[in-house]
């Protein structure tokens, strides 16, 4: 039976089976209990951090493999397979990682980038608050010049990794009258006086990542930690979420075949009515749409990740589009697979109820699925005016 | 008689290097033999890198003629005083085997203080035993054990040596094929002869169990093979037994060795070890907890027997690695296995297919399981097994 | 330290079949993957590197394809790979194989370690440590589950598992050794190394180039031969206990009660 043929290089193609061997021999068999107990995954995370993993996409002089996008989303989708809560934890350092690469001085890069793609420190990146999800701008924790240091104050709100990363990428508001361009972006480190944690977050899913509130209360930083430009900030983050995006839709893409196989492998097996359930057509029906769902998925975010590594520049909409799309497929696959595993499907004893929890915050974070809307029409409107 | 061909030989010393018995040595530049301690392996003239060394035509003749090697060898194993149960089970079997071969049935005793052993081994079917009585071999050690069975083979020519496949079996019985350049069977199951011409058919297992094979070792001398324990069935002793006790003093080359026991540790096993119980309780996944496992501690108490694991919950951490069952574990077959929230995999059925009676229990009903067993239970092990475990108690009368 | 890990390919357990009627393995089809043990074998090995320093190097006899066990063992950190290849080394037994992979250890010179895994899992012998022991002339410990260098970085302590619980050993290097599963976790390849696997050359030593002789090696320099093989049928009675749990546990007493196992 012929699969799609995406033309993988071998590289490529090695990527894949790395981050697929870590997702069954690794993930797998811990994924509930990791579930169940919110334990930090940091076995998981040496593994990928010795498998190369954590470097794909930091350049050569830094220790990483200066890959791409596309890289990076392939070896996303394979550790989605085993958990989104391990592997968010792992795209989670990217996110941190990319403003760095992308906006960083050479003195910050050095600084961080090698311990980055080693692995040997995780990164987390702060923007959401209390008062500012979607609406980012309306953020409030300050950042104020006080001779060569800079002083932070807020808090940030269900930051993934928040406590276990070491480093921070966070956007403060250095000048509320800028609006928009008044946001700064700093680097911080863990033990940064000032810099405290909340407790950590119980979640409805994505148990094995920690998700805790960031407090900085007269976080007193060197001027060298201040990111870019002032004023940057916003640029920044969304910037740095379009290249992340694509990731997302990865994650949703590995989540949602494993639902798929779990599905399927069910529905041969169990008998009802003297046949297999499989070959009743509402089943077929079920698992067909959410097959031909998850290859749409697949094709799109891989196109998207190609676009962008080929160097297009303004790929906010189709990196909203990727994400979008692949991340509702997740939350419908996986409702559908715990709908064919019937009273199984519900039990804790077997995965796919833990996909299900777990599939819902994609539509969620890195900016929510109505946002995504909002971007993609926003996108055409621009577009078709200049036709 | 081992020639050194001394235009060829250039001193290098790779003879005197792999020479187990001290048997050859580099003086003034070229290789000096010393034919006493030199048993005739030949591993020296493979390893000389000039082809200096050769094993002189007569003495390779006679290695060769394969009617001039007799009997049947036993070669007991006693730990701590006891001697393994396999010794007996072989003895049992070389009886038979040697009725049909028209030979006589020797068992090798290596020990310390083992002396007064000998007698059991003569009214278990041995018509003689060797005794090698040493302080040196009070601990075992590969070097030798090894190096004084090969010495003792090589003087005495027995057609046939059989071992039992012990942890001290299967580590030495290979040095001593390999300097007896001979061909050895591990792990049998089976034996037999062929009075034609007197070969051994060993019956062994391959791929874990999924594969019978029967080998023999045609042109050769000794036939050696290792037994699994706990397959042949030993026989009653026989109080009425006669047969010769002879004492041998092992020369001093034999008694050196590079290994050094520093501590033996006899862990306190929790009933039998696995492979010489007659009832296994395995725990796999499906006990998901820690602290259901003690489950399968009381039901294998109660059956006097002991408690298995599978490789997932050994990487659980609920049972030592000592107690895994499959294929890189240990290999049972007990009278009784019981196989609890064990789903079946591949590489842990072939660890225990060969059991008796099987029984297991997984609340999956398609699990591969019950491929497998005699009586299968479709159900929680948390809820079946305390009800077994009161119904057997009441049965019991407990 | 320089150390040596002989690897075997073997057919994967989870893939392979056996044909009832012929009694045989069936080879088609059946994914051929490094044997269990030696992966921990070679995690001794790089272990061992990444505290001395040093070079690891792999060796496998076997056909062409067994190139491909070397390479990933190279993508798990091993510095060389050297395949043994010859159709002349076909159905050697253990006799033949430690002959000539002792001949080619002795070609690579001098060697601190040589790792093992403790058996293949298709042969199942665990013959071949030993014996390659014997012809290198070096002390050997089998079943190994835990080791230390000393700080002379010569003396080796280890933990030997028998039946009755463990020993502990001390010798020196240069020696043999082979390993249990529960001695380590063997690491996971690395994208680098990856890398580093797919663009190695893997040398092909030949009986000629080994300078082996004819008669000790492949079938010739076996001294056992296999007459027959077949595949036992385990007749499982697979009678399922009806009903509910109790009702279950009844049926099964009583047939242990018929088997005399409640007599103790």
């Amino acid at each position: 039976m012929a699969q799609v043929n995406y033309f993988l290089t071998e590289e490529q193609q090695m990527i894949v089976d790395l981050a697929r061997q870590i997702a069954v021999e690794k993930i797998i068999p811990v994924r509930a209990e990791l579930d169940e107990t919110g334990e930090f995954p940091w076995d998981i995370m040496k593994d990928i951090a010795q498998a190369d993993l954590f470097g794909l996409y930091i350049p050569e002089e830094y220790g990483g493999f200066a890959k791409g996008c596309f890289e990076n989303c392939l070896a996303v989708e394979q550790l989605a397979y085993g958990c989104i809560a391990v592997t968010t934890t792992f795209a989670a350092s990217a996110l941190g990682g990319y403003p760095i690469l992308l906006f960083g001085s050479d003195e910050q890069k050095a600084c961080y980038l090698p311990d980055i793609a080693s692995g040997r420190r995780l990164v987390a990146f702060g923007l959401t608050e209390a008062n500012a999800g979607s609406d980012a701008a309306r953020i409030q924790t300050t950042a104020v010049e006080d001779g060569d240091d800079w002083i932070i104050n807020g808090t940030k709100q269900w930051i993934t990794s928040g406590g276990e990363a070491e480093i921070y990428t966070i956007i403060t508001m250095t000048n509320r009258n800028k609006g928009a361009r008044g946001a700064t972006a700093f680097i911080l480190e863990k033990g940064d006086p000032g810099f405290s944690f909340g407790r950590k977050e119980r979640k409805m899913g994505l148990n094995a990542s920690s998700t805790r509130e960031l407090v900085f209360n007269e976080c007193r930083i060197p001027k060298d930690r201040m990111l870019g430009k002032k004023g940057q900030g916003f640029i920044m983050a969304m910037r740095t979420l379009d290249l992340a995006r694509p990731g997302i839709g990865a994650m949703a893409v590995g989540l949602a075949q494993a639902a798929l196989d779990e599905a399927v492998k069910y529905a041969r097996q169990r008998i009802q009515f003297d046949q297999p359930i499989i070959s009743f057509q509402a089943i077929q029906h079920m698992l067909a749409d959410m097959a031909t769902r998850i290859e749409a998925s697949r094709a799109l975010v891989y196109s998207t990740a190609r676009t962008i590594d080929a160097g297009a520049n303004d790929v906010a909409k189709l990196s909203a589009m990727a994400k979008l799309f692949a991340t509702d497929m997740a939350m419908q696959v996986a409702t559908d697979a715990v709908q064919i595993l019937g009273g199984y499907g519900y039990m804790k004893s077997y995965p796919v109820e833990k996909m299900m929890r777990d599939a819902k915050v994609l539509q969620i974070y890195e900016g929510t699925n109505q946002i995504m809307r909002n971007v993609i029409g926003q996108a055409l409107n621009k577009e078709y005016t200049k036709k | 008689m081992l020639k050194v061909d001394t235009e060829k030989c250039t001193g290098c010393g790779e003879c005197e290097e792999v020479c187990t018995f001290g048997a050859i040595c580099v003086q003034n530049d070229v290789a000096v033999v010393d034919q006493d301690a030199c048993t005739l392996c030949g591993i020296c003239v493979d390893a000389c890198p000039e082809g200096a060394l050769e094993l002189h035509d007569e003495e390779r003749l006679l290695a060769t003629d394969l009617s001039s090697w007799k009997g049947i060898w036993v070669v007991a194993e006693c730990r701590s005083g006891v001697f393994a149960p396999v010794t007996f089970e072989l003895l049992a079997k070389s009886r038979v085997l040697a009725d049909k071969l028209s030979t006589d049935v020797t068992a090798v005793l290596m020990g310390h203080e083992i002396e007064s052993r000998a007698q059991e081994l003569i009214l278990h079917g041995a018509d003689r035993v060797l005794v090698i009585d040493h302080p040196e071999l009070a601990t075992f050690t590969d070097e030798v054990y090894g190096n004084i069975l090969a010495d003792l083979a090589k003087k005495e020519r027995p057609e046939i040596i059989l071992a039992g496949a012990t942890a001290a079996g299967r580590s030495y019985i290979p040095r001593v094929a390999t300097i007896l350049n001979t061909g050895l069977t591990a792990d049998c199951t089976g034996l037999d002869v062929r009075a034609e011409d007197r070969a051994l058919l060993q019956t062994r297992p391959a791929f874990g169990g999924n594969l019978l094979a029967t080998i023999v070792c045609p042109g050769h001398r000794p036939q050696m093979a290792t037994v699994r324990p706990h397959v042949m069935r030993a026989s009653a002793p026989d109080p009425g037994r006669k047969g010769d006790v002879i004492r041998i003093l092992p020369g001093e080359n034999l008694l050196g060795h590079r290994v050094r026991v520093l501590e033996s540790v006899k862990e306190q096993a929790e009933g039998p070890n696995l492979s010489e119980a007659d009832v296994i309780v395995t725990a796999g996944r499906g006990f998901e907890q820690e602290k259901n496992v003690e489950l399968a501690r009381e039901l294998a108490d109660l059956l006097g027997g002991t408690v298995g694991a599978t490789r997932a919950a050994v990487d659980a951490g609920w049972l030592s690695g000592r107690s895994q069952i499959g294929q890189t574990g240990v290999t049972v077959s007990p009278k009784l296995y019981m196989a609890c929230g064990v789903s079946g995999a591949i590489q842990h059925i072939v660890g225990m297919q060969g059991s008796e009676i099987i029984v297991a229990i997984n609340k999956d009903a398609e699990a591969p399981i019950f491929d497998v067993t005699t009586y299968g239970l479709v159900g929680d092990v948390k809820e079946i097994l305390p009800l077994l475990i009161r119904s057997i108690r009441k049965k019991r009368g407990l | 330290m320089n150390i040596v890990v002989c690897i075997k390919q073997v057919p994967d357990a989870k893939t392979v079949r056996f044909n009832t009627e012929k009694g045989t393995l069936v080879r088609e089809g059946v994914e051929a993957v490094i044997n269990p043990f030696d992966f921990h074998a070679l995690e001794a090995g790089l272990q061992l590197k990444d505290t001395y320093g040093g070079e690891v190097t792999v060796l496998s006899m076997g056909p062409p394809q067994a190139e491909s066990a070397l390479k990933e063992a190279l993508s798990l950190g091993a510095d060389k790979g050297i395949l043994l290849s010859d159709r002349a080394f076909a159905g050697a037994d253990t006799l033949a194989t430690t002959y000539t992979l002792a001949k080619a250890i002795k070609k690579l010179g001098p060697v601190d370690l040589v790792l093992c895994g403790k058996q293949a899992i298709d042969g199942d012998t665990a013959q071949v440590g030993p014996g390659l022991a014997v012809r290198l002339g070096l002390p050997y410990v089998t079943c190994v589950n835990a080791l230390s260098v000393l700080d002379d970085g010569k003396t080796m302590h280890l933990r030997r598992i028998n039946e009755d619980g463990y020993d502990i050993l001390e010798l020196e290097m240069p020696a043999l050794l082979t390993v249990l599963a529960s001695l380590n976790t063997p690491r996971l390849p690395s994208l680098k190394g990856k890398m580093r696997a797919r663009k190695a050359e893997i040398p092909v030593w030949d009986a000629r180039e080994l300078g082996a002789e004819p008669d000790r090696i492949g079938l010739a320099g076996s001294a056992t031969q296999v007459v027959s093989t077949w595949v036992p049928t385990f007749e499982a009675r697979r009678e399922m206990l009806e009903g509910p749990a109790e009702e279950q546990v009844k049926a099964l007493v009583f047939r242990f009660k018929e088997a005399g196992i409640l007599n103790a």
